[in-house]
């Protein structure tokens, strides 16, 4: 069991490191198209980051061992949301299990580490986003608790792949009202969590605007490269999530050569479709005001809440 | 008891179409555009339509098919158009500032939930099912009905808090009782139909006036 979810493990941070800055690559290109512009390719990020891997990094003076140590952390803590979710299989680790709550909260890790760095070279740019970002994450991780909380209601276990395989099993469940409106509110917190619009528009440099660029403003070279794969790999997993929960089929259940490789295909084309989706969707959203921000995430978080009721409603029936 | 539906699929509908008038009335407190809650109450009178058809189905009874026959007229499209044509005329802007901020009553809706769970535990324990077991949903709509009547100040979107109110009575009738008599709901449809008529030509001499329809302006008595 354990040697199996290591492969498994290992298969899935490879899988997501190649295609997640693939996927960044995707949402750019369909975004410029619909845009009537001609786009970059998919294939820039990994270009950026082949640039960005050569550079030295520099630190602005007066930074402390923070900002060498956050972007690690962040990458670390990625790889290992990456390692742990259900995206190419749903076989766990016996005393580690992908447990909704260890999931979070490697996630927050990750979250707090890019805050502190923001804080750390001491500009007024980096506190702006240090601090807006921890108000989303505050408003976000509620939301994300509470939906998934929902979904594990009629499995009955808060590990993410016992959820996914039930809903393989069974895909009634799938279509039902409580699972419905947690998908829905799960995909609010995702998209806030990693930083898209309408929450943080991640392509512009705009001061009184950005959240993610605003903190990571002051690193440089390699401290850079780990800090947008590190990000890259949070999209990555967490649509990867979304999309095993909404379509779990090809997911592996056992590991096999044949298995991961069906598994991998169907994530591709998974993480493809729903990347296309969210940047087509992206095309026509504005980004909200920063006040009204917390309105989405309240939003988001009365329909988690509604799924807990309702799946409590079908559970009693 | 032969029904034409199988159990887990009545189950599955009864919970799908509820599910949804819950989601409609949240959105409803959600959107600030009075030409989105338009479109969601319409949302609401159909998925309130065809929970009556699932339950009119389910009990094979021709009159309460002919009761949501009804109800998809008059939630679904007459009454949404009565309000579509109110707000239509209006040239002010559609959006509006309610009393409490939308977060607040977005948490002041799951509260209402809750409390809308706790209060009809009393109605659940008297029988089985999924109908029963969704009548909070019905009691959760008419408390949101009330939080929209009284945090809202534009004529048209009481008019919508007293509608999604109306349509908790009226579900949380079908879902208990199986509807009540013909004569019974065709008398209360008129009543209902007649109310927001009666509204919406009040709202519209509001409008001409005082140029808007917000019922904060009408403070001072005049002759």
């Amino acid at each position: 069991m354990n040697a199996a979810a290591a492969v498994l493990a290992i298969c899935q941070v490879v899988v997501l490191v190649v295609l997640s800055p693939l996927l960044v690559g995707l949402m750019r290109q369909v975004r410029a198209r619909l845009e009537g512009r001609v786009g970059a390719g998919i294939g820039q990020p990994w270009r950026d980051l082949r640039k960005l891997l050569a550079k030295e990094p520099l630190q602005a003076d007066g930074t402390s061992w923070l900002s060498v140590a956050a972007p690690v952390v962040l990458l670390v803590s990625s790889l290992l949301v990456c390692a742990l979710m259900p995206l190419l299989g749903t076989v766990t680790f016996t005393r580690l299990p992908d447990d909704l709550f260890v999931v979070v909260s490697v996630l927050l890790l990750g979250t707090v580490a890019v805050a502190l760095l923001g804080l750390d070279a001491g500009t007024a740019f980096g506190g702006m986003g240090s601090s807006r970002h921890m108000t989303i994450a505050a408003l976000v991780e509620p939301t994300v608790l509470v939906s998934v909380y929902a979904l594990s209601i009629p499995v009955g276990s808060s590990v993410l792949s016992r959820i996914v395989e039930a809903r393989l099993q069974d895909p009634a469940r799938i279509a039902a009202p409580a699972s419905l409106l947690a998908l829905l509110a799960l995909t609010v917190a995702v998209v806030a969590e990693t930083g898209r619009l309408p929450v943080d528009n991640p392509a512009t440099h705009l001061e009184l605007t950005m959240v993610h660029e605003a903190m990571v403003l002051e690193s440089s070279g390699r401290d850079l490269a780990w800090l947008e794969l590190g990000s890259w790999l949070r999209l990555g997993a967490l649509l990867g999530l979304l999309s095993s929960l909404l379509v779990p089929w090809g997911i592996a259940t056992h590991v096999s050569v044949a298995a991961l490789l069906v598994a991998t295909v169907a994530l591709t084309v998974k993480l493809a479709a729903v990347g296309a989706l969210l940047a087509a969707v992206e095309v026509s959203l504005a980004k909200v005001r920063l006040f009204r921000v917390p309105e989405l995430l309240a939003g988001s978080f009365v329909l988690a809440f509604l799924a807990v009721t309702a799946s409590y409603l079908v559970v009693q029936v | 008891m032969s029904t034409p539906l199988s159990s887990s699929v009545y189950s599955q509908l009864v919970g799908l179409f509820t599910g949804v008038l819950l989601l409609s009335s949240v959105l409803i407190v959600w959107r600030r555009s009075l030409t989105a809650q338009i479109r969601l109450l319409a949302l609401q009178g159909l998925a309130l339509a065809a929970l009556v058809t699932v339950l009119a189905i389910s009990e094979t009874s021709a009159e309460l098919l002919a009761v949501s026959g009804l109800v998809l007229v008059l939630k679904a499209i007459v009454l949404p158009g009565v309000l579509w044509r109110a707000v239509a005329s209006d040239r002010v802007p559609r959006e509006e500032t309610p009393l409490i901020n939308t977060t607040t009553a977005l948490i002041a809706l799951s509260l209402l939930t809750m409390l809308a769970f706790l209060v009809s535990r009393p109605l659940v324990a008297l029988g089985s099912g999924p109908a029963i077991a969704a009548v909070p949903v019905g009691v959760a709509l008419v408390l949101f009905g009330f939080l929209v009547l009284a945090t809202r100040r534009h004529a048209v979107s009481q008019l919508i808090g007293f509608l999604v109110l109306d349509n908790g009575v009226a579900a949380v009738a079908f879902l208990t009782a199986g509807g009540v008599p013909l004569v019974v709901e065709l008398g209360v449809s008129l009543d209902v139909l007649l109310v927001v008529l009666i509204l919406q030509v009040l709202t519209s001499r509001i409008r001409t006036e005082y140029g808007d329809a917000d019922l904060a302006d009408l403070t001072e008595l005049r002759d």
